[in-house]
């Protein structure tokens, strides 16, 4: 069956299909209620965040957009040093939509809801007409998680001198898996779409002094890090020997001009921690679902010359020194 | 090798006190891997790495652009394109800001691609944007062939493409006064190395063909140090380089084009510096001949950029008014570019 | 651009070659060179350009050779 305008209504077939696809997978008390706003329970200081999807393909290698739309929020609270609870999940539906893709996509985030320990607890769904750019559905997802009280949150301008990186696993991952399905080219890349809470919980329950942490997604590390070190008016000196990439994702890199460092990741986050902790807040990412590649990538300068020159500088395999800016353009394949 | 070999390599390249030496890369994915690899950082002051007119976005002149523009707003026409030179300005605007206004452009993978879509696509006019030096002048003669084959009447091409020895004499003979060139490895691939042997002897500097990664580039570096002032030849890249080059691919490119005046952004028209179809095939051209026209944006110095006359450094839009978001000249455009490549890597 | 890292020869169908960049695969136009299943070769622009030999791919050693007469 295909979604079709009568979908968004308002009328009886709306509410045939909130009941039969979102109500279903999504089922929570604060949601079964379908009232104008979902009414729940808490206290203290709130993170609020919220992030729209669009991809295509909708349904790719290791993913889709569902997880996609939960991980994306889940993970943006998390790095508020906040604990997720609850997420609202907004649906555009393009007509035409196979009504099997479409709760492929709600169980899958339903699935990842549980995963990350969050209830998607009210909801909208609308329905355009077709759009050649649109690949069928857009989510857009809110989310609110609870600060705990004694926490020093995070931030970017809070690196210090000495601090050492970590990145929690592979680069590109997510990158390579769209842009490979897009240009036809066949490889066993999969998305690294994930909800980080393991990690993240872990690392905050170990009260470590972690100075900043941010989820690595568009833009990819080099934008991230650029970030970091114009925030902290540092520098940050990677070792390209230590970057975490696989093999397929060096290659494919290789085949189109891509630097796994502008590549983009939904599965990924980067913290810098004090020399002292550093070790073992890589024994807890590594010990997490999801953070078995994590390696500790470099190292953060406070002194006179690199606050003098704030920037993140990549010392190459063979020994040579680059800076890495942020990202510039849409990180287009280079092809000739 | 071992280990100590490249430490004592870069050990030279760094303590290096003779007298100052300009190196010029003339391809542009070397420029771009010596900025991956952070060789300038590696070299002592007086070894100077220059960008040559190695990148095929970078080359190409507005009137090209703005044909591509011309035939992109053509009812049914489609203008098919490598990704780079969709952002590349003509005289008004780029093939990405014509697109905004309703052309009809598409990036494709490879030129081979535009067979499939001319083929399933019969009412629609396709036009492949074909630039690039001898490395990828085979696959346009592949194309053609291809398209032949088929018979294939909706599928033009319009050719910009460009050879690598007239542009070197050009560049020595206009005074840049280079020490010895980097020869591109995988034009080389194709032509042969004997080539770039050739050109040593006649200009009188040395060549020493390349491979991409850091250490190939870091050796040809010191071969052409030591080779600086006498002259003389090497191929470093013997996997894949040799001396003939690739013999089957230059039969088909021959079949197909011929060696014609070209005209390069900034330096004019250079004899016998290009390919055109030859007079037999005309009627897979989209109207190549004549496109001489080039108009750079005001202020912007790519021309003497592009020649190693000046370093991005030294033009008044570097960095400032010209950025990879908002670049002027199509060194900054490309990821091939001289200006890319110093703006993005803080050469 | 070039690519400059090599690819296996998988597959052969005519001219139309399958190519293996650690599990990259892509299809590349072998009309240009002639290749059998397992070589190592250069993709530009979605054709095979040439084909790289495996003995002396083994380079740093090879290149060390070349230039120790510099030295």
């Amino acid at each position: 069956m295909k979604i079709t305008m009568a979908h968004g209504s308002g009328g009886e077939s709306t509410s045939k299909l909130i009941e039969d696809v979102f109500a279903k997978y999504f089922n929570n008390e604060y949601l079964s209620e379908l009232s104008d706003s979902a009414v729940v329970p808490g206290a203290g200081k709130l993170a609020i965040t919220t992030d729209s999807f669009v991809v295509t393909p909708i349904v790719f290698p290791g993913g889709d957009i569902g997880r996609l739309s939960v991980c994306g929020t889940v993970n943006d609270l998390l790095m508020s040093g906040a604990i997720p609870k609850y997420i609202t999940c907004g649906c555009i539906l393009e007509e035409g939509l196979d009504r099997e893709v479409l709760e492929k996509v709600i169980r899958s985030m339903a699935e990842t809801a549980k995963e990350a320990g969050v209830l998607i607890v009210t909801g909208d769904t609308k329905v355009v007409e077709k759009h050649s750019d649109v690949s069928g559905l857009i989510i857009n997802t809110s989310g609110v998680g609870f600060i705990p009280e004694d926490l020093d949150v995070p931030g970017p301008s809070k690196l210090e001198d000495g601090d050492k990186i970590i990145v929690s696993g592979n680069l590109g991952d997510h990158h390579a898996t769209i842009l490979g399905s897009r240009m036809g080219i066949e490889n066993d890349i999969i998305s690294d779409n994930a909800p980080l809470v393991e990690m993240t919980r872990k690392l905050m329950d170990a009260h470590l002094s972690i100075h900043a942490m941010r989820d690595v997604t568009r833009g990819g590390l080099g934008t991230v890090l650029n970030e970091f070190a114009n925030a902290s008016k540092c520098s940050i000196v990677l070792k390209e020997s230590e970057l975490p990439v696989s093999a397929s994702v060096r290659d494919f890199c290789g085949i189109l001009g891509l630097d796994p460092i502008y590549m983009g990741n939904e599965g990924k986050m980067v913290i810098s921690v004090s020399v002292a902790d550093a070790d073992k807040a890589l024994s807890l990412i590594k010990e997490s679902r999801y953070g078995e590649n994590a390696k500790i990538i470099g190292e953060v300068k406070k002194d006179k010359e690199s606050t003098d020159n704030i920037n993140v500088v990549v010392t190459t395999k063979i020994g040579g020194k680059r800076v890495v800016g942020p990202m510039y353009g849409e990180g287009l394949p280079r092809i000739c | 090798m071992e280990k100590r070999n490249l430490d004592r390599i870069i050990q030279e390249l760094k303590n290096y006190d003779g007298p100052k030496i300009r190196l010029m890369e003339v391809c542009g994915t070397h420029t771009a891997a010596i900025s991956e690899n952070g060789i300038p950082s590696i070299l002592s002051d007086k070894i100077q790495l220059i960008s040559g007119p190695g990148c095929p976005v970078c080359v190409t002149v507005t009137a090209v652009i703005d044909r591509l523009i011309e035939l992109s707003l053509m009812e049914n026409t489609c203008v098919l394109t490598f990704g780079d030179l969709i952002r590349v300005k003509g005289t008004n605007g780029s093939l990405a800001d014509a697109k905004g206004d309703g052309a009809d452009v598409k990036m494709v993978y490879s030129p081979m691609d535009s067979i499939k879509l001319a083929a399933e696509n019969p009412a629609k006019n396709f036009v492949f944007a074909a630039i690039g030096f001898e490395t990828t002048t085979p696959v346009y003669a592949l194309l053609i062939e291809e398209a032949k084959r088929k018979g294939l009447k909706n599928l033009k091409i319009l050719t910009s493409l460009k050879t690598m020895p007239e542009v070197i004499r050009w560049v020595v003979k206009n005074g840049s006064n280079i020490n010895g060139f980097i020869a591109p490895g995988h034009v080389a691939a194709i032509t042969g190395g004997k080539v770039f042997e050739d050109l040593s002897k006649e200009l009188g500097i040395p060549f020493v063909v390349s491979g991409f990664e850091g250490e190939q580039l870091l050796f040809t570096i010191y071969s052409l140090v030591k080779m600086a002032g006498k002259g003389g030849y090497k191929n470093l890249y013997k996997s894949v380089v040799t001396e003939e080059g690739n013999v089957s691919a230059k039969e088909k490119v021959d079949k197909y084009f011929k060696q014609s005046d070209s005209s390069w952004r900034g330096m004019g028209k250079i004899k016998g510096s290009g390919m055109t179809l030859r007079p037999e095939y005309m009627e897979f051209d989209a109207g190549s001949i004549g496109l001489d026209e080039d108009h750079e944006p005001a202020g912007c110095r790519c021309a003497s950029v592009l020649v190693g006359a000046i370093s991005p450094h030294e033009c008044p839009l570097f960095g400032k008014k010209c950025t990879p978001d908002n670049a002027h000249g199509a060194c900054m455009v490309s990821t091939e570019g001289s200006c890319y490549n110093y703006f993005i890597s803080g050469r | 651009m070039c690519v400059a890292i090599p690819g296996t020869v998988i597959k052969l169908d005519g001219t139309k070659a399958t190519v293996d960049f650690s599990g990259n695969i892509v299809n590349a136009e072998a009309g240009l060179v002639n290749v059998k299943i397992g070589d190592k070769v250069l993709v530009h622009a979605g054709c095979i350009i040439q084909t790289m030999d495996e003995d002396m791919a083994n380079e740093m050693e090879e290149l060390y050779k070349e230039i120790e007469d510099l030295a």
